[in-house]
């Protein structure tokens, strides 16, 4: 199993899930965070002090899907949430040991 | 300015130092005040001025009619059942109609006070609204809080010592000929004070007053000898007002004031705010200016850029400074860091009360809803208060940023400081100029303290300080003359002859000594405020402390200081700097 983590930009969430959808994902999860990569901020003024807007607001997804699917997941996520702009995002790949579905007691494959 | 690495006594030592400080300052006033008020009552003023005849009905030479709590000596309503007469118009006298007629006058003039007075008193939370939404969300029920107790404690002490160091010799004051008090003749039961001289009239006659007066000492927790209905009105009315100037130093403080400083500073700025205002209101020296040393009317000051805003203004800065800048507001290298406020609706909302209240602030001054002027007065409140911010939106657009609500508001709340001395002097151009003025001076106003190193949270300084002595120096250029015949007991009669009457005229209309007043009144209250303020801030810093430790600032001073968080649902920001963006 791949967990694929996804930090994109946050109205893109829309498409990027209708895509995931397409590809037979069933679920996943998101969280609000901040970041930059090389697109860093700007600087505002702000009643005669500057404020350093820095941290940009995305969107972090993560999906768990077996080793197969992975790279078509990947490339789904791609296309839907690329802009052509930077700040576009980053997606990354982890190994999983276990996944649990806390219902049912299911693991593995049965779980995702 | 860094706190961390000063020494501080021993708890229990701090305590028995600060009793022993408390009860030699508290024996050395009370006696210098007894030894003082005995000499005084050698040259205590005399009894009531002459009455107008209107009154001789009611006023009985044996049987003074004030202090008059119940009412009845201001003219007397129509009791049908008590005079006999009714409403039976054979048997009125025309002294019966006077009498009638001087009691409406009354009444309506009485109303107008204190329902004005209501929304000055409502004002109050407007200033909560826009510091508590300029501060972080960690601060906020801190803040609000101080907003809060400060009607309580102000209210106290102007009660216990305020309103009589204020006004209890509000008789003294130099008053037009033919003048009668708008809320009646009870008001000539303040008549003790202190002062230096004794003041004579034109054909050298002992008036009774002193020619400069100090302060007032009648009156104290209001006790009996001025339970008059008149006075009543007024102590109310002028409460509000000073609860106004209490409040303003709270907003350059916030954030990093201990709760305890605060606490011994609310029973305080009575004090320093009503000495001044006995200066220009409660019949004291800045006013007498015009009679004794023919500074215009003296100094004059509508309803109070001086005596509320540049007071509250000239504190805030001093306290600003002795308590020093927030943590993380500058860098290592000095430049100033942005603190972005929580809630700038609630900055907006609370902008509008104030517009609201200053309605009440402006026109309720005139003491008279009789006083037609009053139409004036508010328009000249709104308009300035309008071309205020417009003149924030010009500089803010010519300097190339954007329009920050908070920086608009500051605005608009600075045009109506600036207009508070002059607005029943000028006509709606000057109104205009003047509001255009202030709101051009408040961003660089603000800009300026940033970057001298004074942190200001809300633009107190700027609004309040800078904006009250434009105010009152504003009024020395654009009066026109048209109002206030005979203030301050001014009559020139190279005026009367030029102009038909001298009224309140600045230099643009020909009187340049106004000019001159202004700026002495100007003078006065900035270097008086400012020392006073900061002898206080640096004395109780003494009792106790004036700012909280830095962990305490860091964490927010919510729960440390009151108990109470102000967002308990939300995880808030902690830390010296939030993740902007």
């Amino acid at each position: 199993m791949k967990k694929i983590e996804a930090v994109i930009k946050p109205f893109k969430i829309d498409e990027v899930k209708e895509a995931l959808a397409r590809e037979g994902v069933q679920g996943l999860t998101v969280s609000e965070v901040k970041g930059f990569g090389r697109q860093k901020g700007h600087t505002e003024l702000y009643r005669g002090a500057e404020y350093v807007v820095d941290f940009l607001p995305k969107v972090k997804l993560e999906v768990v899907v077996d080793d197969g699917k992975a790279p078509r997941v990947i490339e789904a996520i791609c296309n839907a949430a690329r802009t052509g702009q930077i700040g576009d995002g980053k997606i990354f790949v982890v190994s999983l040991d276990e996944a649990v579905r806390i219902r049912t007691g299911e693991r593995g494959h049965d779980a995702i | 300015m860094n706190r961390e690495g000063k020494k501080a006594l021993p708890r229990a030592r701090r305590t028995r130092l600060s009793a022993m400080f408390g009860l030699a300052l508290g024996a050395t006033i009370a006696g210098s005040l007894a030894t003082i008020a005995s000499t005084a009552k050698a040259d205590e003023p005399a009894a009531a001025p002459q009455l107008p005849a209107y009154f001789t009905s009611t006023s009985d030479p044996k049987a003074p009619a004030w202090p008059d709590p119940a009412g009845g000596a201001a003219g007397v309503w129509a009791a049908p059942a008590g005079d006999g007469k009714g409403d039976v118009p054979e048997k009125l006298a025309v002294t019966d109609l006077y009498d009638r007629v001087a009691h409406n006058l009354f009444s309506i003039n009485f109303v107008w006070a204190l329902v004005t007075g209501f929304l000055v008193m409502f004002m109050q939370a407007g200033f909560m609204y826009v510091e508590t939404g300029l501060c972080r969300a960690k601060n906020a029920s801190h803040t609000a809080a101080m907003n809060f107790l400060i009607y309580p404690l102000g209210c106290f002490a102007f009660w216990a010592y305020g309103f009589a160091i204020g006004w209890g010799n509000w008789w003294n004051g130099p008053v037009p000929p033919g003048w009668y008090a708008s809320l009646g003749p009870g008001l000539s039961v303040l008549n003790g004070g202190i002062g230096i001289g004794a003041a004579v009239d034109a054909a050298g006659n002992a008036t009774g007053a002193y020619t400069y007066g100090i302060l007032g000492t009648k009156g104290w927790f209001l006790t009996s000898s001025v339970n008059d209905v008149s006075v009543m009105t007024l102590f109310f009315f002028m409460m509000v007002f000073m609860d106004t100037t209490a409040t303003i130093p709270t907003g350059a403080m916030a954030e990093r004031w201990a709760w305890k400083n605060f606490i011994i500073y609310g029973l305080w700025v009575a004090f320093p705010y009503c000495l001044y205002a006995n200066w220009v209101w409660g019949g004291g020296w800045l006013a007498q200016m015009g009679i004794n040393w023919g500074l215009g009317h003296g100094a004059v000051d509508f309803a109070g850029s001086g005596v509320v805003h540049a007071m509250g203004g000239v504190l805030a800065l001093a306290g600003a400074m002795v308590v020093g800048p927030r943590i993380g507001k500058y860098s290592k290298d000095g430049k100033p860091q942005a603190i972005p406020g929580h809630n700038i609706p609630m900055v907006v909302l609370g902008t509008f009360i104030l517009a609201f209240g200053w309605f009440g602030f402006n026109p309720g001054s005139t003491l008279a809803g009789t006083d037609l002027r009053i139409s004036f007065v508010v328009v000249n409140t709104m308009l300035a208060s309008v071309t205020a911010t417009l003149g924030t939106l010009l500089t803010l657009e010519l300097k190339g940023l954007k329009h920050d609500p908070s920086m608009m508001c500051n605005g608009m709340l600075a045009g109506l400081v600036a207009i508070t001395a002059p607005c029943a002097f000028v006509n709606p151009i000057g109104a205009g100029i003047i509001g255009f003025v202030a709101g051009v001076l408040v961003v660089y106003g603000v800009f300026f303290f940033e970057r001298i190193g004074v942190d200001d949270v809300v633009g107190a300084i700027s609004v309040h300080g800078i904006n009250g002595l434009w105010g009152v120096i504003s009024l020395g250029i654009f009066a026109t003359g048209e109002y206030g015949a005979g203030w301050n007991g001014v009559v020139r009669d190279t005026f009367v002859k030029a102009y038909g009457a001298d009224g309140v005229r600045g230099l643009l209309y020909g009187d340049a000594s106004q000019f001159v007043a202004q700026l002495i009144d100007a003078g006065v209250v900035a270097t008086v405020g400012f020392v006073l303020g900061y002898v206080w801030f640096k004395f109780s810093d003494l009792i106790t402390p004036i700012r909280v430790p830095a962990e305490i600032e860091i964490e927010g001073l919510d729960i440390p200081e009151v108990g109470a968080p102000g967002y308990p649902d939300f995880a808030l920001h902690s830390g010296g700097r939030s993740l902007s963006g």
